[in-house]
């Protein structure tokens, strides 16, 4: 059976079906995206003070996946100008170019910024015990400088069986440079850079620690929106990609034979998707690597 | 609206996205007063110029073409 206008415009909405098709599904992507950025910037007004991060995550990094979304788009519409043009050398040459970008960023993502959080460790203090790692939390220097308090100490941990071992009493953390020189004029400012965790070594009672993991969704309402967003985002990502890969495959190349106008229109599909995507994108890498 | 609308929608975005992150890095700057976050901003800025041409390429190559309706 053939699918009706899948070409030809409807004469009843002007359009053909898969265009009403994506839009729907978009307002669909909109409304959830919608919900979860919402469910970020209430949580992050409604955090004490000290218990949101600020300025942790890699902005060149984040950057450089930003100007690769941005590239993939053009490329993308440029496959989708050349079909129009009926030249498919050059639809294959753009479309190839489109997936590496959505490869090379899901790269950087999953082998690059993800596991580097899944190696660092964080525990905040108790209240009753931020006293007693002064030395590390720097909060008399914060509270001269009028700065929000401290009351995490970050790094890498050394013994990482003391997360499962209720035997093991401590934690042995390399410290992050604002818990190893915590007065330090040049800690008070966030680095938006990755700086890696000092040789210094700092011991914290568990029993003095309210919560301690490494930094995972579980850490904090901030990792908690940080990997959901990013995650969807990403699951997003692939999802174009396969289709992408598809619609580059040589099975592409008999329906282009066939009726190329038919592969254009879903070209132009997938596109409008993907250019979703990169929009998302346009606001997480602000809302959560600069602001 | 079709892909061409969307994606001069796309790059108005990303020229004001382009333009935020040199006003970040100036107000950065100002902060850390680190001169890698002035080099951020001066990229970004040409960023911003290079998408502001790109758009307008674009918009007239799709006219040219005719694929703009």
């Amino acid at each position: 059976m053939e699918i009706p206008y899948t070409i030809s415009t409807r004469p009843d909405t002007g359009l053909w079906n898969a265009k009403i098709g994506i839009w729907l599904f978009l307002a669909s992507e909109v409304m959830l995206f919608g919900g979860l950025f919402s469910a970020y910037v209430f949580l992050r007004l409604d955090a004490p003070p000290g218990m949101w991060p600020h300025g942790l995550l890699n902005v060149p990094v984040g950057t450089m996946n930003t100007a690769i979304l941005i590239m993939s788009s053009v490329t993308v519409v440029l496959a989708w100008a050349a079909l129009k043009m009926r030249k498919y050398r050059a639809y294959w040459w753009y479309m190839l170019a489109t997936i590496l970008c959505g490869v090379i960023f899901l790269t950087v993502k999953l082998v690059y910024e993800w596991p580097q959080k899944f190696e660092h460790f964080g525990g905040y203090i108790k209240p009753e015990a931020l006293e007693k790692y002064e030395q590390y939390l720097g909060n008399k220097h914060t509270a001269e400088k009028n700065l929000p308090p401290r009351l995490e100490i970050t790094g890498h941990l050394h013994n990482r069986e003391a997360l499962s071992n209720p035997n093991i009493k401590e934690y042995e953390v390399g410290l992050d440079p604002v818990n190893a020189d915590p007065a330090n004029p040049a800690m008070d400012r966030p680095h938006f850079l990755y700086v890696p965790p000092t040789e210094k070594i700092g011991k914290i009672d568990k029993a003095d620690v309210e919560r301690a993991t490494m930094f995972l969704p579980t850490h904090s309402a901030y990792f908690a929106s940080y990997f959901t967003i990013t995650g969807l985002h990403g699951l997003h990502v692939l999802a174009g990609v396969l289709v992408f890969i598809y619609m580059w495959l040589p099975v592409s190349k008999k329906l282009y034979q066939r009726n190329p106008e038919h592969l254009a229109n879903r070209v132009e599909v997938a596109g409008l998707f993907w250019h979703f995507v990169d929009l998302v994108w346009i606001f997480v890498f602000p809302l959560f690597y600069l602001l | 609206m079709s892909l061409k609308g969307f994606h001069i929608v796309f790059i108005v975005f990303s020229t004001l996205l382009a333009l935020s992150t040199g006003a970040w890095c100036v107000w950065v700057d100002l902060v850390e007063g680190a001169p890698v976050y002035l080099a951020g901003a001066i990229a970004s800025f040409v960023c911003a110029i290079a998408l502001v041409v790109y758009g307008v390429w674009f918009y007239r190559k799709m006219k040219r073409l005719r694929i703009i309706t």
